[in-house]
């Protein structure tokens, strides 16, 4: 099957792009270029344009994605949307961008300022660091060269997105901490108790993935959802089903969007935060809508990989380059968080401790304890 | 104190001030909550920020000029609160109001419960989470908007009644226009439903929450769909029959155990049975004039009366005391709904968090313009 | 109208002036002699005969009339009573008819969801003679009798929580007053409640011709 070989190939080149990619010295890898300024490139210049590439597209997609979310919430409640800025609005998230930047910049009186500052960029920067370990595709042939698409294949990649992404709630925690105001202080409690009781279920579904694929690589795992034919969705429905609604929880979105609830707590933890520290909250926001779905397209539905592998007929779908097929599959995943939230009201908090705790960690570890042992048993 | 003995941990309440800029508290609503975590251990509800002086004002004004200051009490029902204040002063002077009149005064009292129960379902969805019901809701009030500007060519303050009778006969094809409003309502019930009602976390949220049983909503003055939720079946359209309700046939849904699902309920209800009884009111239209004989001069006999009607929100009542001298009332009271119902808040979010304040606000369905007048 | 100087009666025709006006409270007429008073009356003399001072019946309603002091004993009957029942306290308000020696009416506005009839009950008041809180009869009547206090100054007494409710707590004066100046405080200060009444007849009369 001509697509199946063209991304064994691919993935060859990938692991040892990623090899280079993670410093290892480049004159001990075999098969790599001879010369030392081939190297330089591989080592320095493709990483740090990779890097840039990455961050840009990011903050290019989460400004449209919230164009996006204006669009789609808008056409679900019979209404426009953003019209005025550019055709249809195209233009919105620029003009966003604009007013965001000249907006005033304030300080509540008597806030924690150290903290206050700090609190936006420590929800933001982890938000887009975990882009590193992101498969987008498989490989791309470039000016003559073979460079995979994703900036680094971290061997406990997994390990790395979990760890790093729940840095991003003491963003939450100490924005809501600084800022002397008690909407922002009961949103940061809720913020805490929400992330840190979803971040155990959903977890707990990633180790009946590691189990699956018997790797933390996120290369890794899409490499063994191929060779097994079979995307883990199918094989853990159990799982993705908690893994979505722990997102859901764990991104704030609707209807787990409580830290923020507008109706109850007016804005949340960044009820005090204006300019450009509000959008860095905001851009967190939206930075970890895209990481969530990026993570679900790579463990559930086979990352870059093309559907029906095994039907002939449709081995035309091979063609279509990986990175299309990945970023097709975010999308999916994205439209779906923001239908869920133009249909569904939100819950309580209780409600959602009980849900967390009486339900979905119950969920996932029998759902660990029953991959494992099949796991064991075959 | 000195000899008690330390707790380990110490608890505070929490004083936290809802509104009265708030984005759901339907207005300048203030309510001081004390918390302990996330539950209401007490609560202080604070109006008074849209206080108008409408009742003062009013006795400074002739009775024609007061159907015009009515609107602006409950602005989202403004044709039943001039529906309420004409009959009260028709009952001073003991006036009588042709058939006609009374059966379109009935339509639009009924148009207006639907654009006014459009404008609760709305609020109170989106106060849960649900922000697309809301934009459902104003669609359909925008069409019962338009059909009350094609009537008397406002939008929101009709002025739509007179003392005696109305100022307008309906427009010749008006009578098609509403019907087919009460088609699109029907079928637009069913995608309000589609999203809440059998919807898990809609019901996780309003079922047990602000129980109050049917004696306590008496006692509290609760009155209209919250009374009713509670298993109440008190409607002064029923007991006290005024307009043409004695003549048509409509059901008083009531609740089971007064929760804020039931309330939800019970008004879902109410718009099905206000399109019944437009729908007859269409039907059984009378020909004939739409005033009745009303002197030149509005100047009630003295003496003091107290006319009820069946608000949106509840039971309306104005009382007006003429001194038989002059043309604007002695005194002029409102007993609005909104604020009796309001009254009942801090009995119904005790015990709760406050995401259920923000519900049972919804849930009372308060209008501030009404509350504070 | 207030461009112009009010001018100042001659003491000799002030007396002839406050003829005009003035009314000294409702007329609460009696009701016909034809007409049988409805059983919850009746039931209310029969409890406590005393306690009712005068029946008066106007287009429909009926209306007790009693003494603050007597007015809770009232309202627990009414309230009790078999034929009575009145458990809905639909309002609480108050008119102010300064010509009279006790100024205030206080009107209670009741209803039975049992029997489904309705009574009115009023008592008359002197500025700052107590008057009685119906809360503790009514729960309803809280938020009310708030009104009524805010906005007449009736002197409710035993009421558990008597704060100004619509105006604010720092309030000087009651609005609703009929010396209490439309305009606010400040502007148009009338020493005597009977002038507004003189100027408002005055104005209506005007506005008729």
């Amino acid at each position: 099957m001509a697509s199946g070989r063209l991304t064994k190939a691919a993935h060859g080149a990938a692991r040892e792009g990623a090899a280079r990619g993670d410093g290892a010295p480049p004159a001990t890898e075999p098969g790599s270029g001879a010369e030392p300024r081939l190297n330089m490139i591989d080592i320095v210049i493709i990483p740090l344009l990779k890097i840039v590439i990455v961050f840009v597209a990011v903050l290019f997609g989460v400004a449209y994605l919230v164009l996006l979310e204006r669009k789609v919430q808008a056409w679900v409640q019979v209404r426009l949307g953003p019209m005025r800025v550019g055709p249809h609005g195209v233009l919105q998230p620029i003009a966003d961008a604009l007013k965001l930047f000249v907006k005033e910049d304030i300080t509540p009186a008597r806030a924690d300022k150290w903290v206050y500052t700090l609190a936006p960029m420590i929800s933001l920067v982890p938000a887009l660091i975990v882009f590193a370990v992101i498969p987008f595709g498989g490989t791309a042939h470039l000016f003559g060269k073979t460079v995979p698409l994703f900036v680094a294949d971290v061997n406990v990649g997994l390990l790395y997105i979990v760890s790093v992404a729940s840095i991003g709630v003491y963003g939450l925690i100490l924005a809501g901490y600084a800022s002397n105001s008690k909407y922002p202080l009961l949103s940061s409690l809720r913020a805490s108790a929400q992330l840190i009781s979803y971040e155990v279920a959903v977890t707990m579904t990633l180790v009946s993935l590691i189990l699956m694929a018997g790797t933390l690589s996120m290369v890794g795992i899409v490499e063994a959802q191929r060779q097994a034919g079979l995307w883990y969705v199918f094989a853990q429905p159990l799982a993705f089903f908690i893994f979505l609604a722990g997102g859901l929880a764990e991104t704030n979105r609707a209807p787990f969007d409580l830290p923020e609830a507008e109706q109850e707590l007016v804005g949340g933890f960044h009820t005090e935060y204006s300019g450009m520290r509000f959008a860095f909250f905001f851009l967190a926001e939206y930075a970890n809508m895209i990481v969530v779905s990026s993570v679900a397209t790579t463990l559930f539905f086979g990352g870059w990989l093309a559907p029906f592998p095994n039907v002939h007929a449709l081995a035309f779908l091979g063609l279509v380059p990986g990175w299309i097929w990945f970023l097709l599959k975010v999308f999916c995943f994205l439209y779906l968080f923001l239908w869920i939230r133009a249909t569904l009201p939100r819950y309580r908090y209780d409600q959602l401790m009980r849900l967390g705790w009486k339900v979905l960690i119950p969920l996932a570890i029998a759902n660990v304890i029953v991959t494992g042992a099949v796991k064991v048993l075959l | 104190m000195a000899n008690a003995p330390r707790p380990m941990f110490d608890t505070e309440t929490l004083v936290i001030n809802m509104g009265p800029q708030h984005p759901s508290t339907h207005g300048v609503l203030r309510v001081v909550l004390r918390l302990d975590g996330e539950r209401v251990v007490d609560c202080d509800v604070v109006i008074g920020y849209l206080h108008r002086g409408i009742e003062k004002l009013s006795e400074n004004r002739d009775y024609t000029q007061i159907v015009l200051l009515t609107d602006r009490m409950d602005y989202v029902a403004a044709a039943t609160n001039n529906l309420g204040y004409c009959e009260t002063v028709e009952k001073l002077m003991g006036l009588e109001v042709p058939r006609r009149a009374k059966y379109i005064r009935t339509i639009l009292a009924e148009l207006q419960r639907i654009a006014s129960h459009n404008v609760w379902l709305g609020t109170h969805a989106m106060d849960i989470g649900a922000v697309t019901v809301f934009l459902y809701n104003i669609r359909e009030r925008e069409l019962i908007l338009d059909l009350f500007e094609e009537y008397c060519g406002a939008r929101l303050t009709y002025n739509s009644m007179r003392v005696g009778g109305l100022p307008l006969d309906i427009p010749a094809g008006w009578d098609r226009k509403v019907r087919e409003f009460c088609r699109i309502q029907e079928e637009k019930l069913v995608d309000y439903e589609l999203l809440l009602t059998h919807n898990r976390i809609w019901l996780e949220r309003t079922r047990n929450v602000g129980v109050i049983s049917g004696p306590d909503a008496i006692a509290i003055g609760l009155s209209g769909p919250p009374l009713r939720g509670s298993g109440v079946a008190r409607d002064v359209r029923k007991d006290e029959p005024y307009a043409a309700y004695d003549e048509l046939e409509f059901d008083v849904p009531v609740g089971a155990t007064g929760d804020t699902y039931d309330r939800y309920l019970v008004r879902l209800e109410e718009f099905r049975q206000s399109i019944r009884i437009i729908r007859q009111a269409l039907d059984g239209l009378p020909e004939g004039p739409i005033v009745g004989k009303v002197p030149r001069l509005i100047k009630p006999p003295a003496g003091e009366t107290y006319h009820a009607i069946e608000s949106p929100k509840g039971e309306l009542g104005y009382f007006i005391a003429s001194d038989g001298k002059s043309t604007s009332p002695y005194r002029f009271r409102v007993r609005p709904p909104s604020f009796c119902n309001l009254q009942a808040l801090r009995q119904l979010v005790r015990g709760h968090l406050v995401a259920d304040v923000v519900a049972l606000i919804g849930s009372i369905d308060v209008v501030l313009g009404e509350v504070d007048r | 109208m207030p461009d112009e100087p009010r001018p100042t009666p001659p003491a000799a025709a002030r007396p002839v002036e406050k003829k005009i006006e003035a009314p000294s409270g409702p007329p609460d007429p009696p009701p016909p002699a034809d007409l049988a008073p409805p059983a919850f009356v009746t039931a209310a003399q029969a409890a406590l005969g005393g306690a009712i001072t005068q029946l008066s019946y106007w287009v429909g309603d009926w209306t007790i009339l009693t003494t603050p002091a007597r007015l809770l004993d009232l309202a627990r009957v009414l309230r009790d009573d078999p034929a009575c029942r009145f458990d809905f306290c639909s309002d609480v308000t108050a008119s102010d008819w300064p010509a009279r020696e006790s100024r205030f009416d206080v009107i209670y506005c009741l209803y039975s969801t049992r029997r489904r009839h309705r009574v009115r009950v009023k008592v008359r008041a002197a500025d700052g003679e107590p008057v009685p809180s119906v809360s503790g009869v009514w729960p309803a009547a809280n938020w009310l009798e708030r009104e009524v206090w805010d906005m007449f100054g009736v002197n409710v007494v035993n009421h558990p929580d008597r704060r100004r409710i619509l105006m604010p707590d720092d309030w000087q004066g009651h609005p609703q007053r009929k010396d209490y100046p439309l305009e606010g405080p400040g502007e148009l200060l009338l020493e005597d409640p009977l002038e507004w009444l003189r100027l408002r007849n005055a104005q209506s009369t005007a506005e008729i011709e």
